[in-house]
């Protein structure tokens, strides 16, 4: 392993000094919410690490996440690939085909057995033994299964292989799966959203292998420091909602000035992601920003919620929604009374939450 | 067994088989299967789509106004033309008018897209099948620098320095022992044949294209607030217009268009001094590799793009082509009706579903789709374990469409070998240029390598059709018209009891068409025919070979075990295996008796 080179070696033969190096950890480090404490661990660990081997699989899915994951600006892509992680078997990105293709899917587990982390994009289809998704003339589940056993952790990319997305919406015509529900022994990381967002994806890898460890999951199994706040409550739009102003109707004068998109839709109420905190490609927009409502794609069961653009009123999730859909009229006259009104609704939304939490453990 | 095609190919599949599966660096899942004589040239080609995933079944009885949603999952890389696709398929069935603007942004946004996907399938799809990464190493940097300067006086990243230091990265990559993706490439086959400064400089635009590419989409993030998979909107454009209102700082405004402005620049940079100088350079060294060819010279197909106006899809309005070529004939181009019940059908003979009446072909607007996996009497292996296919009963998850009974070519050679026999001007321009700078006659198009080269020429004509369509909404700004949304139809009650209605865009990777039909305000039936349907299509009831199996057709391999020589060609299509397969049922009674877990 001594030849393998470390990230450490990477940023000095790239002309970094080892003083921006140990800047860069502290900046890493606060990124992280971490504490000076944290930055001589950080360095150590990208002195002394080799590139983790990753093992990335495709089931039924539409490829929207390896799109979103080499759209990551920090770490560019081709730093992870190059650099950081060993992409030894990717069906999308790799030089080899068939046999050649198979042979090095499986070197590469013999070789790192409980070494390697298996990385899943979409899911596996259990209908017609299988058929529905084969590969090497084989059912895309056996791939999976075999993969998953020597494998260190699992992640499972975007909304498909977390909860099986648009090919499992009813009727689920092939009974695709989300990854958890075959694989019932390892450590699953969950990275919902169709796709997640790319920082997230690369956030997500570069914590486990800066850290060494799982990053700390919620009930659900997704990472807490990009899933554990819903796109409302970090919106910028947040005080338009607060204040009763909301777009009536598609490109109207409320629209044009960015008043609340509550009432055309939008899902970000109950919609848990970073989308409104760390945005999409670069922090260019998010699509709040642009004039649509959130759909709600990180969220289990998306597509069967009815229209994307019901109020959430229709959404039972949202627990208190008669009040919150007379809020514009009322807020209108009353901004204050809104603004209580609305943090009644969110603790006992929190309360309720909590209560379904405990019924649920 | 030798059998003779009606499209005219002689296909033999006594030599020895040869498999590939998967098929890798495409999106989604795909087989190829070949016979190989004793010279190893391929005498038999059989294109398997290997994934199903019943979209259509699951958009029945939906609200159209969510269809674009749905459809835009098809496919992640593609992402946004099948969205685009579908608003406007249920504006065509509603009678819905979109705004000048939203025309514009949308164009702009399928603009991006088909420069992001054609860079972006040359560099990492395409490039490893004519780029040798390893042999890069032996390259010396002072002549590669002198190479980039020659084929590219304009790129500022030439220097020697610069190939130095990309050479020393990969020289720690491979030498690391971890060769990632690069592992067990066929980098010893005598089929690579560029020399090391060339596949140096190749490499290095490889990484150079990874970092551009996220920049080319932020016009999707800008417009659509993200990507992949940018919002849609039945009636125009989600985005409001409010350049110095109140609240424009939220809105597409000044800083939002110098944005958009400041991308269309990189794109149009890279294309004129990476893009087509790569293709140039790499294509000289391949002058004398000109098999591939297949359908392009006798049937291809494209429905046209790009309005110059809102709600005008007439030929002579579209910026991209429309039309038919067909028996080889390029004095008449056929125009081409998704309505016509006679022009597209599919049939699927040879593919696993069935339909109540066996051998013929339906237009989308009646398609049926009953999913019926089923492996041939003389296929070997078991259901779950195939070793190889009996490609004279039922092979593939892709039906067989046909126009007016002929396979037919899609993708951005066909819109290119339409252009030209349309006498477009910019087109025409592109491919003479190229060809004279190349030293190649006119049939050289016909070719893998013509494939490629017509990808790259169009993605620069696209970027140049993103500066006019970015010009002409500013120009509109400026008239007073800050519209993006048509909302009168919104409100389903306003919506006819039953209608039906065809999008139409030019996908990157070719013609794609969406056909719905609604009643009582929801979807009753969906349909769409994508490029990969066409250009993957296994054989249909009269025994024509598709697109992907008639370009195999004929091509020596160096070495038949290592499928270099079909990896070239099938990448050369940018199959969209995802796209292809993913059909509907019209009665759903069979599958709703599905298990749903």
């Amino acid at each position: 392993m001594s030849q393998i080179e470390t990230f450490y070696d990477v940023m000095r033969r790239q002309g970094i000094t080892r003083r921006s190096f140990m800047k860069y950890c502290s900046l890493t480090a606060a990124a992280l919410g971490l504490g000076p404490a944290f930055v001589p661990k950080i360095a150590h660990a990208m002195e002394t690490k080799p590139r983790t081997p990753v093992i990335w699989v495709h089931g039924l899915e539409c490829t929207c996440c390896s799109e979103s994951f080499i759209r990551s600006a920090h770490p560019l892509a081709k730093d992870v690939v190059l650099s950081m992680i060993s992409l030894d078997y990717d069906d999308t990105l790799m030089a080899a085909a068939g046999h050649a293709a198979e042979a090095a899917f499986k070197d590469t587990i013999q070789k790192y057995k409980g070494q390697y982390i298996l990385a899943v994009e979409g899911n596996p289809p259990l209908n017609e033994d299988g058929m529905y998704c084969i590969t090497g003339g084989k059912p895309f589940v056996e791939k999976l299964r075999h993969a998953a056993r020597d494998a260190k952790a699992i992640i499972s990319w975007g909304a498909c292989a977390s909860y099986g997305c648009v090919q499992a919406a009813a009727p689920n015509p092939t009974r695709a799966t989300p990854v958890h529900k075959v694989i019932l022994d390892k450590p699953i990381i969950k990275v919902p959203g169709c796709p997640p967002i790319a920082e997230v994806m690369t956030g997500v890898i570069t914590y486990m292998l800066t850290f060494d460890r799982m990053p700390e999951l919620d009930r659900q199994g997704r990472p807490k420091m990009f899933y554990s706040q819903r796109i409302h409550d970090k919106c910028y739009r947040r005080p338009h909602f607060d204040a009763g102003q909301f777009v009536e109707h598609w490109d109207d004068e409320n629209a044009k000035k960015g008043y609340c998109l509550y009432k055309m839709g939008c899902k970000g109420p109950t919609t848990y992601n970073a989308c409104s905190t760390v945005r999409w490609n670069e922090g260019v927009s998010f699509p709040i920003q642009s004039g649509h409502g959130c759909i709600g794609c990180s969220e289990d069961g998306f597509w069967d919620q009815g229209s994307f653009y019901d109020r959430l009123t229709n959404i039972k999730a949202f627990g208190v929604e008669a009040n919150a859909d007379k809020l514009g009229g009322i807020a209108a006259g009353a901004v204050g009374g809104a603004v209580a009104v609305h943090a009644a609704i969110s603790a006992l939304k929190r309360a309720q939450k909590k209560t379904q939490d405990k019924v649920e453990a | 067994m030798t059998i003779n095609t009606p499209n005219g190919y002689t296909l033999d599949n006594s030599g020895r088989r040869i498999v590939v599966d998967p098929v890798t660096r495409i999106e989604g899942h795909m087989r190829c299967e070949v016979n190989v004589d004793d010279q190893g040239v391929i005498r038999n080609a059989v294109s398997t789509g290997t994934m199903w995933r019943g979209l259509e079944v699951i958009l029945k009885g939906r609200d159209p106004r969510d269809a674009w949603a749905f459809v835009e999952r098809i496919c992640g890389v593609c992402t946004g033309t099948h969205a685009l696709t579908s608003v406007r398929a249920v504006e065509d069935a509603l009678g819905i008018m979109i705004p000048d603007n939203a025309n514009s942004i949308r164009n702009m946004m399928q603009l991006a897209l088909e420069i992001h996907d054609h860079i972006v399938h040359f560099y990492h799809l395409h490039a490893l099948d004519w780029v040798n990464p390893v042999n890069a190493l032996r390259a010396d940097p002072k002549a590669t620098s002198e190479l980039q300067q020659m084929v590219s006086p304009s790129h500022p990243m030439s220097s020697p320095g610069y190939f130095r230091d990309v050479q020393n990265r990969l020289k720690k990559f491979v030498e690391s022992g971890q060769l990632g993706l690069f592992k067990n490439g066929y980098w010893d086959n005598p089929a690579y044949l560029l020399p090391p400064e060339a596949d140096l400089m190749a490499t290095t635009h490889y990484l150079e294209a990874l970092d551009l590419q996220k920049e080319i989409v932020k016009v999707h993030t800008i417009f659509g607030g993200k990507n992949p998979h940018p919002n849609w909107l039945v009636g125009g454009v989600p985005c409001p217009i409010n350049i110095d209102g109140t609240g424009s700082v939220g809105a597409i405004n000044m800083e939002r268009l110098n944005l958009v402005s400041s991308i269309i620049d990189l794109c149009d940079e890279f294309n004129k001094n990476v893009y087509i100088p790569d293709v140039i350079a790499i294509g000289g060294f391949y002058k004398s590799w000109l098999y591939g060819g297949g359908l392009s010279s006798q049937a291809v197909m494209a429905y046209g793009d790009i309005p110059e106006n809102p709600n005008d899809f007439s030929p002579e309005q579209l910026h991209l082509p429309r039309g038919a070529i067909i028996n080889g004939n390029l004095n008449e181009v056929h125009d081409v009706d998704p309505r016509d019940p006679e022009q597209v059908q599919e049939f699927v003979d040879h593919s696993w579903y069935s339909y109540g009446d066996p051998g013929r072909g339906l237009h989308p607007w009646d398609g049926e789709t009953n999913p019926k996996f089923e492996l041939g009497p003389n296929h070997k292996g078991t259901k779950t374990r195939i070793e190889q296919l009996d490609e004279s009963a039922k092979y593939s998850w892709i039906k067989a469409p046909r126009w007016r009974g002929h396979a037919m070519e899609v993708g951005p050679l066909a819109r290119y070998i339409i252009g030209y026999a349309k006498g477009h001007e910019d087109i025409k321009n592109q491919v003479d240029g190229l060809l004279r700078t190349m030293d190649l006659p006119f049939e050289a198009l016909f070719s893998t390598l013509g494939r490629t080269a017509a990808r790259a020429l169009e993605s620069e004509y696209c970027g140049r059709l993103q500066r006019h369509f970015f010009d002409k909404m500013v120009r509109n700004i400026k008239n007073g018209d800050q519209s993006t949304a048509n909302v009168e139809k919104w409100d389903p009650s306003t919506w006819p009891k039953e209608a039906k209605g065809v999008g139409m865009t030019e996908a990157p990777r070719g013609a794609l068409g969406h056909w719905i039909r609604i009643k009582d305000g929801r979807i009753e039936n969906y349909q769409c025919v994508v490029p990969t349907t066409w250009n993957g299509s296994p054989r249909d009831s009269q025994g024509n070979i598709g697109a992907f199996e008639a370009s195999l057709m004929n091509t020596p391999m160096e070495r038949p075990d290592e499928p270099v020589e079909i990896l070239r060609t099938l990448h050369s299509f940018d199959p969209c295996l995802a796209c292809s397969t993913h059909v509907m049922s019209p009665d759903g009674d069979e599958l709703a008796a599905v298990k749903i877990r």
